[in-house]
């Protein structure tokens, strides 16, 4: 249970760069009126940030190639199918990490 | 008299419903937590180390990368520019939520922006995409509610993984994954019909652009880049 001053420091560091790209988009868009195609613009992020998310995490970078991540491939096709047909996130992330667990138990 | 109790049933602004909404990511957080608390301990951080960096910088991503380059001995340069270009999504995350919320004061505007990680916006821009409103109060419930959680399950996962050293195992990693998935197909569900199809074309560009680019930047930059690149092609190809 301990730490240190310099490691105090690198935190705090690493917090700072983190606070300052979540609030500033809140100071900005309360002193500047966003323009019509910033707003249509902005309204792809989520669908495009998500599904960015999901598809870097099914590829994986081996000597200089970029090939598809077997086991986060296969984990996540039952995944996505209880995510279609369940419409719940909760119901979604247990299936995901119970067949992650089984999956990691048979190959390994 | 009809219409205005209609509307109110429609947009509880309420900290409780924040509460409520959050309950089903809350076994995400719980998860990568308890991930994030046993790979703190197997890098060398100590349990209040992995507590502090919960509390402080609380963004699950940034502080997996935080561990690996502290235990690969990089310099804290690296750390703090590192952990800037991986949490640079939040921007846009920011930039999107924040338009819903200008009718509230700068302090409580400055609440809602710290505490946005990829699950509240997750779940804020299902609720935007349902109702086309946010209330202040609710995002409040929801933010502390993951906040709380979130430093909890890094605190016990660094606790757990001072007896169990190979508890990374579980599958609990694969959570976040899983939970982005969920967001996503949730987000796709409340798109319309007449716009799913042009939605589905992006991500299939979305893949391709992805690929390309893990050849050339690391994924947490591709991410960033493809975004912003297949969004701007979203809007010019809108119809």
């Amino acid at each position: 249970m301990t730490t240190s001053l310099s490691m105090i420091l690198l935190m705090l560091g690493c917090a700072l760069v983190t606070w300052i790209p979540r609030v500033f988009p809140f100071m900005l868009v309360r002193n500047v009126k966003m323009p019509n195609i910033v707003l249509k613009w902005l309204a792809y992020i989520p669908v495009c940030i998500l599904s960015a998310l999901v598809l870097e995490s099914l590829f994986r970078v081996e000597h200089n190639f970029v090939t598809l991540d077997f086991l986060n491939f296969i984990a996540f096709i039952p995944t996505l199918l209880v995510a279609i047909w369940t419409k719940s996130l909760s119901k979604t992330v247990v299936t995901g990490v119970v067949t992650m667990a089984i999956l990691r138990f048979f190959l390994h | 008299m009809q219409a205005n109790l209609k509307e109110s049933t429609i947009t509880t602004d309420s900290f409780s419903q924040g509460v409520k909404d959050c309950l089903p990511t809350l076994l995400g957080y719980i998860s990568i937590g308890l991930a994030f608390g046993v790979i703190g301990i197997t890098s060398d951080l100590s349990v209040l180390e992995i507590f502090l960096l919960s509390v402080l910088v609380y963004a699950g991503s940034a502080q997996f990368i935080f561990c690996g380059l502290y235990v690969a001995g990089a310099p804290f340069s690296v750390i703090i520019i590192t952990t800037f270009i991986v949490n640079l999504r939040h921007l846009l995350m920011s930039l999107t939520v924040a338009p819903y919320l200008t009718r509230y004061s700068t302090l409580r505007n400055v609440g809602f922006g710290t505490l946005l990680t990829d699950e509240t916006f997750g779940v804020a821009v299902t609720k935007v995409m349902k109702e086309k409103h946010l209330g202040g109060n609710w995002m409040d419930g929801l933010n502390v509610t993951a906040y709380l959680t979130w430093i909890a399950s890094c605190t016990i996962g660094g606790l757990i993984g001072k007896w169990l050293p190979n508890a990374e195992s579980l599958g609990l990693d694969f959570a976040l994954i899983a939970m982005f998935g969920a967001l996503l197909v949730l987000n796709l569900t409340n798109v319309g019909k007449s716009k799913l199809l042009h939605y589905l074309k992006l991500i299939g560009l979305m893949a391709v652009l992805l690929y390309s680019l893990l050849y050339f930047v690391p994924g947490h930059l591709a991410v960033l880049i493809a975004t912003v690149i297949v969004a701007t092609i979203g809007v010019v190809t809108e119809k």
